[in-house]
């Protein structure tokens, strides 16, 4: 049992940058953990940090504003590169609850769903209004599967309806599966 | 009733349905090979220890660890502590996973430990019609033998430990079409660098790849495998070549394919899984590998590339293209030969098989690498070691100044102590040229063997015709 995802509320904190990979995200340097904790800390660890390890006050995440935020808006294609887990990890780990792009890579989609990290896919216009809006304050309904700008305007996002119904819930999808071990049985048995 | 004309990938993707999907819930796919490694499973196993469940089929799982591993020969087999203890902590406690678990190890002293991409078509495990995951993107790599492969993440790993079984939605299909002979000094790696170049880095999500025509079948299964494995620089999770006489010649024999009446039974089966005439895919690119170049990256992701006899693109005013020439300290519009390098690397899952050892040796052998550059030469596994010190391959690459070490993804991704320093060029014949990828602050350069090795012996960015 996961933590039922309720809705959200929240400034944004806007990275214009396109093809974010997880290499940015979390640098490999910061997987030899063996846990899914503290990686908040390492989280865009080289843009965020310079070379003696001191935040640099120009990103955006070491500035007052961000502070609390939990939605994170990206450029085109956020997420590419590794499967490593870690990358959600980091980001939940900073306090971020939702993801939004135009377009979000497979493998970290999936794995931010896992962890009860939303990504939201929204159009190009939307898109341009968010990254022109730093801050500005959305609201996450993931039942309805909308995202509302201050505007008042409510955009769509497609969303996996067995994900959105394990978060939503707080199910987790090992135990779906687990209650399936008749079927895996069965198929076991064709092969 | 008439059968419908199927893809290889919807051959593989039925055959494994345990459930099929719905409007409300996933499919729920068999896994017939499960890889791991020592940096994507601790916090599986952690999550199956806190549900007090079991590994459910640990005969369709293999541990190798290859990530963190270190390849310098004291701290692989002993004499030396292993630098980065975190890392020797992630070891031991795959080690210990493992052999609670029931799962076969190969080792840190394994004689058969490598890159997992590697190992696995080298045993004969990777095999046609199989479904292949494992806790890393470049998964993608083993599609080359006609297995449906690719990456997922350690939740999704701990669920096919506890069930050999993943909730997927079913991708789309895209066929890139390969028609014309690859020119002399032109290889696979640029192939796929020029493909990806086409399609962009996100061109792919949402689909499976199928490498198709003459030029595809022409390539042997080492290059299949390196198109297959940069696969997910295009977005695309798998890539897969259908089987064919060359699949079958590479697999017979090797210690875990089948074997007698098995193996006969087995080319039955994948004989069958080639593309029918009139499939249908979702998507289609098609690509003269005639007037493909030399490939090497000039920015920040492994879509931006050129041959090595172009320039790096002006585009002025864009904030991306900006962006990434800031990082790479290059300008528009200049040529990209002739830039200095410092670091030469030649291993990954993508280019450190034997044929590509072979193939930067060609290069190297009775020349040096030019004055100031440090060469790394990592094989994929223990096996191609072997196999190349067999060849006199070491001698050739020690001779030219070059280290020899033991296999692994070493410098690939810089978390074993293999990195290029901050603001170094390393040309590389590795997978991803991301910001820091191989260091924070070092600066990518992607490219095949044969560029790699003849930009150590000039110490610049050298198209490899210059020199064969």
């Amino acid at each position: 049992m996961t933590e039922p995802f309720t809705a959200l509320t929240s400034r944004t904190v806007v990275l214009p940058a396109t093809n974010i990979d997880t290499d940015q995200i979390i640098p490999a340097r910061f997987l030899t953990t063996t846990t899914r904790t503290g990686l908040g800390a390492h989280l865009f660890a080289d843009w965020r940090y310079d070379e003696a390890g001191r935040p640099r006050p120009d990103f955006v995440l070491n500035r007052p504003e961000s502070a609390g935020c939990r939605i994170l808006v990206a450029g085109r294609n956020f997420g590419c590169g590794s499967s490593r887990e870690h990358a959600p990890w980091a980001l939940l780990d900073q306090g971020f609850r939702a993801v939004v792009s135009t377009e979000i890579a497979d493998i970290f989609r999936n794995n931010s769903l896992k962890n009860g990290l939303v990504p939201v896919i929204v159009d190009e216009r939307t898109s341009d209004w968010l990254l022109a809006h730093p801050g500005a304050e959305l609201t996450l309904d993931l039942a309805a599967a909308t995202l509302t700008l201050p505007t008042g305007v409510a955009v769509r996002f497609p969303v996996e309806p067995f994900a959105q119904h394990c978060l939503l819930h707080g199910i987790d999808e090992l135990g779906y599966l687990l209650s399936l071990g008749r079927e895996i049985e069965a198929y076991e048995r064709t092969r | 009733m008439a059968l419908l004309a199927r893809t290889l990938f919807e051959k593989v993707w039925q055959r494994h349905e345990v459930a099929a999907e719905t409007a409300a819930t996933p499919a729920v796919l068999y896994i017939d090979l499960h890889l791991i490694h020592e940096v994507t499973s601790p916090q599986a196993f952690t999550l199956l220890r806190e549900r007090g469940l079991a590994v459910r089929r640990p005969d369709l799982t293999l541990a190798t660890m290859d990530h963190s591993t270190p390849t310098r020969t004291a701290q692989v087999f002993g004499g030396a502590p292993i630098t980065i203890e975190s890392a020797a902590r992630q070891i031991r406690e795959l080690e210990q996973n493992c052999a609670q678990a029931g799962v076969e190890l190969l080792g840190l002293e394994s004689e058969q430990r490598g890159i997992v991409h590697i190992i696995g078509p080298e045993l004969g495990l990777t095999q046609p019609g199989k479904t292949i995951v494992c806790g890393d993107s470049h998964t993608s790599t083993h599609g080359a033998v006609g297995a449906l492969a690719f990456g997922i993440g350690t939740t999704e790993v701990g669920h096919v430990l506890a069930t050999q079984c993943l909730l997927q939605r079913k991708p789309r299909t895209l066929a890139v079409e390969v028609e014309g002979k690859l020119r002399e000094g032109v290889s696979a790696k640029d192939l796929i660098l020029a493909i990806i170049g086409r399609l962009g880095v996100a061109g792919g999500t949402g689909h499976v790849i199928e490498y198709r025509g003459p030029t595809v079948r022409a390539l042997d299964m080492d290059e299949r495998m390196t198109v297959c494995n940069m696969s997910i620089e295009a977005g695309a999770r798998a890539g897969m070549v259908a089987p064919d006489d060359t699949t079958y010649a590479y697999l017979a024999g090797r210690p875990r394919a089948p074997r007698g009446a098995a193996w006969e039974r087995a080319l039955d089966e994948w004989r069958a899984l080639p593309t029918d005439p009139g499939a249908r895919f979702d998507r289609e690119l098609r690509l003269d590998a005639s007037q493909v170049e030399p490939m090497i990256t000039w920015g920040t992701n492994p879509g931006m590339v050129v041959p090595v006899t172009g320039a790096i693109p002006d585009h002025r005013g864009d904030a991306v293209y900006a962006r990434a020439l800031s990082y790479m300290g290059f300008e528009a519009g200049q040529p990209i030969r002739d830039r200095p390098v410092n670091v030469v690397f030649i291993g990954s899952c993508t280019n450190a098989r034997l044929s590509d050892l072979r193939s930067a040796a060609r290069l190297l052998r009775g020349r040096h690498i030019a004055r100031g550059i440090t060469m790394l030469v990592v094989p994929g596994s223990q096996q191609v070691k072997r196999q190349a010190e067999a060849e006199g391959l070491d001698r050739v690459f020690l001779e030219a100044g070059a280290e020899w070490r033991e296999s692994g993804c070493s410098m690939c991704l810089g978390m074993n102590g293999d990195t290029v320093a901050r603001g170094e060029y390393a040309v590389s014949t590795s997978n991803r040229n991301f910001e820091g990828r191989q260091g924070a602050g070092a600066r990518t350069l992607l490219a095949s063997p044969l560029t790699a090795a003849a930009s150590a012996v000039r110490g610049r960015i050298t198209d490899p015709r210059e020199l064969l």
